[in-house]
């Protein structure tokens, strides 16, 4: 299965890693040559340079034969076009979306996209985190 | 008239600016300090400081209310494609207008159905087409939601046109001439109107059928 990977900062770079782990040909793609580092010394997929904004570059990427699409580039509303664009005009149906504003998270996957908020989970957690905590009741003296 | 106006380099200045002239209420969003802080000296309470793709920002603005149209003028397309989604389908804006900053993301606009779209380096490629025509048949003006095109053709002595009348044309199926331009004097296009070698012409086409309207015209 092929799995394009656009945006290869921590996080994007991190899936591409463990899913070409777990068998799926990854290609991925980041304006920043340098990104490739992240991907370690031995990457065996591809790696292309260049804005994921651009058509002629998604297709050199194998968009059109892509199974499936991460987009977690370091702009919300980048992620948010890149993935319209992959879902409506080369028609992936799994496309993953990184959008670190809720609330445009929440208005786009009630839109159908699959978006993914880590500010939510973060929220989430650490409010949990917290509730958790045994807090020694204090004595006053 | 209500309007919004995200974005307010000079572009958006002056659009709010010449807005407000006309007697509208305009309500400029500009992010950057800098700019906000000179703004605000001129407009006062009708800037905002904040990210126009930020649901809260576009709801203090009077989203809801919600405004007769949003011009979404910022220099980065992703942020104007984002502002019209959620001008129209969140908050039901009737009308939206987005600036495009690179041509080569038109596509992405009319893909997602934002329309209608401003896009000055088009404009000045049309406008330098038609000045120093590279090609013999000039795009003008490209009606997209009509999926129409309209287009100048130059009538030279060689053209098999020349010296024929419209209606005697075999003038290609989804497309028709609208005027024929002589010695500085327009006039419409009908069935007997002679064509002369200096016409210029004007058309109404289907996109694609350039080729066979250039043949029947030109003959190349």
């Amino acid at each position: 299965m092929n799995l394009l990977v656009i945006g290869c900062g921590r996080v994007g770079s991190s899936v591409a890693l463990e899913l070409q782990r777990e068998g799926w040909d990854v290609t991925v793609v980041d304006e920043n040559e340098d990104a490739l580092s992240r991907l370690g010394d031995h990457w065996p997929g591809r790696f292309l340079v260049g804005h994921g904004m651009d058509t002629d570059l998604l297709r050199e990427a194998g968009i059109e034969d892509a199974d499936a699409a991460v987009v977690s580039t370091n702009g919300d509303n980048t992620n948010i076009v890149i993935g319209q664009v992959a879902q409506k005009r080369f028609g992936i149906d799994c496309v993953v979306v990184r959008v670190l504003d809720p609330a445009r998270a929440d208005f786009y996957a009630a839109r159908g996209m699959r978006t993914f908020c880590p500010t939510k989970t973060a929220i989430d957690g650490l409010t949990e985190a917290v509730r958790a905590c045994e807090i020694p009741v204090k004595v006053s003296a | 008239m209500y309007v919004i106006a995200a974005g307010g380099g000079k572009v958006g200045a002056n659009v709010a600016r010449s807005l407000m002239r006309l007697g509208h209420e305009v309500t400029l969003i500009e992010q950057r300090r800098d700019r906000f802080e000179r703004l605000e000296d001129e407009f006062e309470h009708q800037v905002h400081r904040g990210d126009a793709t930020e649901i809260y920002v576009l709801e203090r603005a009077g989203i809801a209310r919600p405004p007769d149209i949003v011009l979404a003028l910022t220099g980065d397309d992703e942020d104007n494609l984002v502002i019209c989604q959620l001008a129209k389908e969140k908050f039901g804006v009737p009308k939206v207008i987005a600036r495009v900053n690179d041509p080569r993301n038109q596509a992405h606009f009319d893909l997602l159905g934002i329309s209608p779209t401003i896009c000055a380096t088009s404009s000045i490629m049309a406008l330098v087409e038609h000045e120093v025509p590279e090609h013999d048949l000039i795009h003008l003006l490209e009606l997209r939601k009509e999926n129409l095109e309209i287009v100048e053709v130059q009538i030279d002595r060689d053209s098999p046109s020349a010296g024929k009348r419209v209606e005697a044309l075999e003038l290609p199926e989804g497309s028709r001439l609208i005027s024929v331009m002589r010695s500085g004097q327009a006039e419409i296009a009908v069935g007997s109107t002679l064509l002369e070698a200096g016409d210029q012409v004007l058309a109404i086409l289907e996109p694609g059928k350039e080729d066979e309207l250039r043949r029947v015209l030109l003959r190349r």
